[in-house]
């Protein structure tokens, strides 16, 4: 009973990693808070949900759509919320990002509704018992898009050229800049990569609880922002971390205790940490301003 | 190689630089002193396109340069060397490396860069899987500029080489700056430690409140009266 439970809350834990990354990797390289990473969750989702009740129930077109316009919704919060304010205070960008996410969240009410939308998919799909543990379809799913999407993330910042000028942006920009870097085609771009990671989360959590609804992303932005203080801010490790630990206490409260407490958890953790350990798991002292 | 004519800058009301001329010719080693706040970050920044004249010219390799994108500038060969070192501090010290060489795409000549620079200074190879922050003072010295070697630069401008370095280290910072010199390097060289940067240097130039005051042969430079008093004496740590 308690290995299931554990697997839920692993099911759970991917899917606040999954967010949590694209959140730290924006936090990381910007040194922005943006309180609209919940928001493109929620955009992915019904981006998802849209075409899934256009075309039917080809899921890998939901998925790839939602990606492609969450990453779309990341190079334009970066442009509105950081580009054009620049010179201006750093509260400045982040004012314009909770902006920006009431937009969101009201344009969401206006084209698809304010009640919760299901999947049109039919039957759930299959599961795999293994030595008394049972796998449904959608958990191995968010399993397996978790997996390949950390193991890309991590290929593309550790192996590949642009990983470095990222790594090496978000470390100093303006030596970055000096070397030849373009800092503006590196931030647009991680913003866009951890917008799509946010936009894919927010398919698997819709698909997963099968609810798509306007406000579904303030809570998870929230969560995201606290896997980042709790791995450390802007490590992106530590958000993988953060997030499926954050996923099995909230998931082991539920099963023991009462699921009132689901959140109570996951917050009372982060302000422990805050008071603690503000540097997270992960993180380094000099990093907190 | 590299000639400023007439370059004033201002920031606001206030101007900074007034009518500086200053000129670097090919495979020189020049040095521009002076003081806090007398306008040699300026100049610097002007030098990168960071700052815009609003009269005055510069020239690099014949081309005017005044007005262009900091972008720009470095593909044309003017690599800078900031205050402070700025090694990325959790990429390895080859990463470091790479991305001195970002704007290149002839990836065998990185290499063989990068392999130069190993030999040049053999502690870097040491370290080259270790994150640069790991690093000394003087290491780090070094391996900013084995980075803006990579770059293959045509001029290197060196900003404030010494600041932040123990004594020790700021001996070492410019043997290493003559070091890269005698390779054949063009570098122009913006310090306040007037004695080190005279003692390597080919010809200096001294800032003061924005105008060019002094210049000369460095030995020249170093025996003259008004340049004592001002400078070398104060300077002295012996």
């Amino acid at each position: 009973m308690l290995a299931q439970q554990l697997l839920n809350g692993l099911t759970q834990g991917s899917m606040y990693a999954l967010i949590a990354v694209g959140f730290a990797l924006i936090l990381g390289t910007l040194k922005l808070v943006t309180f609209a990473h919940g928001e493109v969750f929620m955009a992915g989702a019904f981006v998802a949900y849209t075409v899934v009740s256009l075309v039917g129930g080809n899921l890998l077109w939901a998925f790839v759509l939602a990606v492609v316009a969450a990453g779309a919704l990341g190079v334009v919060i970066e442009f509105f919320g950081f580009r054009l304010l620049r010179n201006a205070p750093h509260t400045s960008s982040l004012l314009v990002t909770i902006g920006i996410s009431t937009i969101m969240v009201n344009a969401a009410q206006l084209i698809w509704g304010a009640e919760t939308k299901t999947f049109p998919l039919g039957q759930e799909t299959g599961s795999v018992t293994v030595m008394g543990l049972t796998f449904t379809g959608l958990q191995l799913t968010v399993y397996g898009v978790t997996l390949a999407m950390i193991a890309l993330i991590y290929v593309l910042l550790d192996r590949t050229k642009v990983g470095m000028a990222i790594r090496a942006a978000a470390q100093d920009h303006e030596a970055a800049y000096v070397l030849g870097v373009g800092i503006n085609r590196i931030y647009s771009l991680t913003f866009a990569l951890g917008s799509a990671l946010g936009g894919l989360a927010g398919v698997l959590v819709g698909l997963y609880y099968n609810a798509v609804y306007p406000t579904m992303g303030g809570m998870m932005g929230l969560k995201a922002f606290s896997a980042c203080i709790l791995g450390g801010l802007g490590s992106v490790p530590g958000a993988v971390v953060a997030g499926l630990f954050l996923g099995e206490v909230e998931n082991l409260a539920v099963a023991y205790l009462n699921a009132g407490y689901r959140h109570v958890f996951s917050f009372a953790i982060l302000i422990l940490f805050l008071l603690f350990r503000p540097q997270g798991l992960f993180g380094r002292k000099e990093n907190i301003r | 190689m590299l000639r400023l004519d007439g370059v004033s800058t201002r920031y606001g009301q206030i101007q900074v630089l007034r009518k500086v001329s200053l000129e670097v010719r090919q495979g020189e080693l020049v040095c521009l002193l002076g003081g806090n706040a007398c306008g040699k970050s300026t100049t610097m920044k002007t030098i990168l396109g960071l700052v815009r004249p609003f009269e005055g010219t510069v020239e690099f390799q014949g081309e005017r340069i005044d007005g262009r994108k900091p972008a720009d500038i470095s593909r044309m060969g003017i690599v800078p060397v900031l205050e402070g070192r700025r090694i990325f501090p959790d990429l390895t010290v080859e990463e470091n490396l790479l991305m001195g060489a970002y704007l290149r795409s002839d990836q065998v000549a990185v290499r063989q860069d990068k392999e130069r620079m190993f030999g040049m200074f053999p502690v870097l190879a040491d370290r080259r899987r270790q994150a640069g922050g790991t690093l000394s003072g003087g290491e780090q010295q070094m391996l900013a500029m084995a980075r803006a070697l990579m770059a293959r630069p045509k001029l290197l401008v060196m900003d404030e080489p010494s600041m932040g370095l123990s004594p020790l280290y700021v001996n070492r910072s410019f043997d290493l700056i003559s070091r890269v010199h005698a390779e054949g390097v063009t570098i122009l060289v913006v310090e306040q430690n007037a004695n080190m940067a005279l003692a390597i240097a080919d010809r200096g130039y001294v800032l003061q409140v924005g105008e060019i005051v002094l210049s000369g042969r460095a030995a020249d430079l170093r025996d003259d009266p008004a340049m004592r008093m001002a400078y070398l004496n104060t300077a002295r740590k012996d």
